[in-house]
């Protein structure tokens, strides 16, 4: 990575706004995709209708933003943060982006592997990813309900360890990700 | 570098307000996939009925699970140009068809002279990958206009373990109790079982909004009406419990088989909401063009098996009505075709040989 670029330790502006704006978007999606089959009313119909664009739109979304932080890397986490928590957050950060790659992709293979066509909004009709077949389509239903599951919780554990920074350790950690880079600013408290 | 983590004050004011946080997350999660919520009336718990009524049939559909697949094409006469720009009504256009006869009820062997009701599904493959699919049946009403009355009747039919068969005073008591059925008993009592597939009117029933070029928006209903006329079903062929399948086989050697697909315009005041209400007969009638079906193959084995006939698969220019029905049936058909997917990945069904063990249970299904 990129780090040593960045002694003013905080993630850059498009950064920050590609975070807050995906994490609504995908807490969105988890509720919006876990209610929409868990009701017959109309409900179901338009939240369906919500959670294929939304869930296209994440994908470019993360594309655009591993590239971002490909391009300006990640502030230094506190220098005083025990080891398991670095490497919880390294390896919770990766998960994360993984599944916000993966969940998309499956969503959208599934409906091709289902036979559906991926209707985005009126008149626009994705391609299908793959044949029509029932074997994968039922793997990858599986995997969508599951990982969207797995996701969900580390989205919790993210919370936590967030919420846990700010009122805690009350370090520079949000910061970091809330008002960005200040000028000369240090990630690590002390 | 390294530095001792100062202990803030109310520390467990602090990790207790993060735990509520977590807490309130977890549980609205919950809430909205109805976990807490038994009483909601889900997919899941429709199609469990189905299956607790009728066993599972595995890799069938959990309703209208006996049918046949079939195929041909839609070409348009562009007279529907007018009430919606789908580019399925364009005048000329050629859509290939796959399409599945079936009769209602979760027994994929049933006798084919039990069931009143038959049904069409079509899916017409537009440009650019758009789809129509569309699900009828032959009979001028639904019997229930919302899902919980469905659920409700899905209930009532359950079988007696006593005799096998559905209690008559429970449906008696649904019936009582739903008013709304009224229109659908009155055709049952009279309505007479074709002895074809072939010539049988099928209709959407639900209600769908037609949008033209300019953005106008008509409510409509829409319909198969067969050349084929109407003759009614033989002794002889009671015989046969799979006489529908030899008999469709019979006149697709002969050559194929046409309808027409009509399209009815709602009249001010006429229910949009309502399936179980039939609009006056002088409604406006558009006829759109022809439906040809030129070949048939067995359900396990032909191309409508991995189809869902989601009634909310629809082009630009189709949209849903306001009907409950519509929205309730896309959720359940979903949860139907991922048992039955799944099923069909691990174990796919060779084939069905009919059984009579079944009884009439399903004479008033749809
Ligand atoms: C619920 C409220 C959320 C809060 C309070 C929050 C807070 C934070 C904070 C403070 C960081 C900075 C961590 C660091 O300095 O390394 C961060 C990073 C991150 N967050 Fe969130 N987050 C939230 C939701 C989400 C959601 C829903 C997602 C996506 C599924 C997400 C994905 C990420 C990722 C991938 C990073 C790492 C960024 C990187 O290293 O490039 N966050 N979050
Ligand atoms: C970040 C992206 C996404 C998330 C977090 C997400 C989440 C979910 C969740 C939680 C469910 C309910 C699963 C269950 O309870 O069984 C669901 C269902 C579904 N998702 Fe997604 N999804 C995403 C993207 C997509 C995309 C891009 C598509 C399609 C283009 C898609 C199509 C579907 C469909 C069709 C269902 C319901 C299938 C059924 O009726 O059985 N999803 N999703
Ligand atoms: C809330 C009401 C309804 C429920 C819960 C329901 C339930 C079902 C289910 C579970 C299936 C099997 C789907 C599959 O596995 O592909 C099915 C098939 C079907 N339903 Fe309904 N249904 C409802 C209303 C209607 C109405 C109003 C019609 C009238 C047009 C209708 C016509 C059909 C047809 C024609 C099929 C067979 C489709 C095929 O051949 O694949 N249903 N229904």
């Amino acid at each position: 990575m990129r780090n040593s670029m960045h002694h003013q330790a905080g993630f850059s502006l498009i950064a920050r706004v590609l975070h807050w704006l995906m994490a609504l978007m995908v807490i969105t999606m988890l509720f919006v995709g876990a209610g929409m089959v868990a009701t017959v009313s109309e409900r179901h119909a338009w939240l369906l209708q919500l959670h294929k664009p939304l869930g296209i739109t994440i994908l470019l979304l993360v594309i655009v933003r591993i590239g971002v932080r490909w391009a300006h890397g990640t502030p230094p986490l506190p220098s005083d943060l025990p080891l398991w928590q670095r490497l919880a957050a390294k390896l919770s950060h990766l998960a994360l982006y993984a599944l916000m790659l993966a969940m998309p992709l499956i969503g959208w293979t599934m409906e091709s592997a289902g036979g559906y066509p991926v209707i985005l909004f009126d008149g626009v009709t994705l391609p299908a990813l793959v044949e029509a077949s029932p074997g994968l389509y039922s793997t990858l239903r599986f995997m969508h309900t599951w990982l969207a599951y797995t996701l969900f919780l580390i989205v919790q554990l993210h919370l936590a360890a967030a919420l846990f920074h700010v009122l805690v350790r009350r370090d520079s950690v949000m910061p970091s990700m809330s008002t960005g880079p200040l000028p000369g600013a240090k990630r690590s408290k002390g | 570098m390294t530095r001792k983590l100062s202990k803030p004050p109310y520390l467990f004011l602090r990790l207790g307000s993060i735990a509520v946080a977590l807490i309130i997350m977890a549980t609205a999660f919950a809430y909205v996939s109805g976990w807490l919520d038994p009483q909601r009336l889900t997919p899941d718990r429709i199609i469990n009925t189905f299956e607790a009524n009728a066993g599972i049939h595995e890799g069938y559909r959990r309703n209208h699970a006996k049918g046949i697949c079939v195929s041909g094409e839609f070409v348009s006469n562009g007279n529907a140009t007018g009430l919606s720009r789908a580019s399925v009504f364009e005048r000329g256009r050629r859509v290939p068809v796959v399409g599945r006869l079936a009769v209602p009820g979760p027994n994929p062997v049933i006798a084919d002279g039990k069931p009143l009701v038959r049904s069409f599904a079509l899916r017409f493959s537009l440009p650019g990958g758009e789809e129509w699919r569309t699900a009828m049946n032959a009979m001028p009403v639904f019997s229930v206009s919302t899902p919980q009355a469905f659920y409700e009747k899905l209930e009532a039919s359950k079988p007696d373990p006593e005799t096998g068969k559905p209690d008559p005073r429970k449906i008696a008591a649904f019936f009582a109790a739903h008013p709304e059925t009224q229109a659908f008993r009155d055709w049952a009592k009279t309505a007479q079982r074709s002895s074809s597939y072939a010539n049988l009117a099928y209709n959407s029933l639900n209600a769908f909004r037609f949008i033209d070029a300019s953005g106008n928006v008509q409510v409509v209903r829409w319909g198969l009406v067969p050349e084929a006329p109407f003759t009614p079903i033989r002794d002889a062929q009671l015989k046969n419990p799979d006489f529908l399948y030899s008999e469709l086989q019979a006149r697709l050697e002969q050559g194929p088989l046409r309808w027409h697909l009509v399209v009815t315009v709602a009249g001010p005041g006429d229910p949009t909401d309502d399936a179980t209400k039939q609009w006056p007969d002088s409604r406006r009638k558009v006829d759109s063009g022809t439906l040809t079906i030129k070949r048939m193959q067995d359900q396990e084995h032909g191309a409508c098996r991995d189809i869902n006939y989601d009634p909310l698969i629809l082009p630009e220019g189709i949209e849903g009505s306001d009907d409950p029905l519509l929205s309730a049936r896309s959720a359940t058909y979903s949860e139907s075709f991922n048992r039955r997917a799944r099923e069909q990945a691990e174990q796919p069904p060779s084939s069905a040989s009919t059984d009579d063990a079944h009884d009439d249970s399903q004479e008033t299904q749809s």
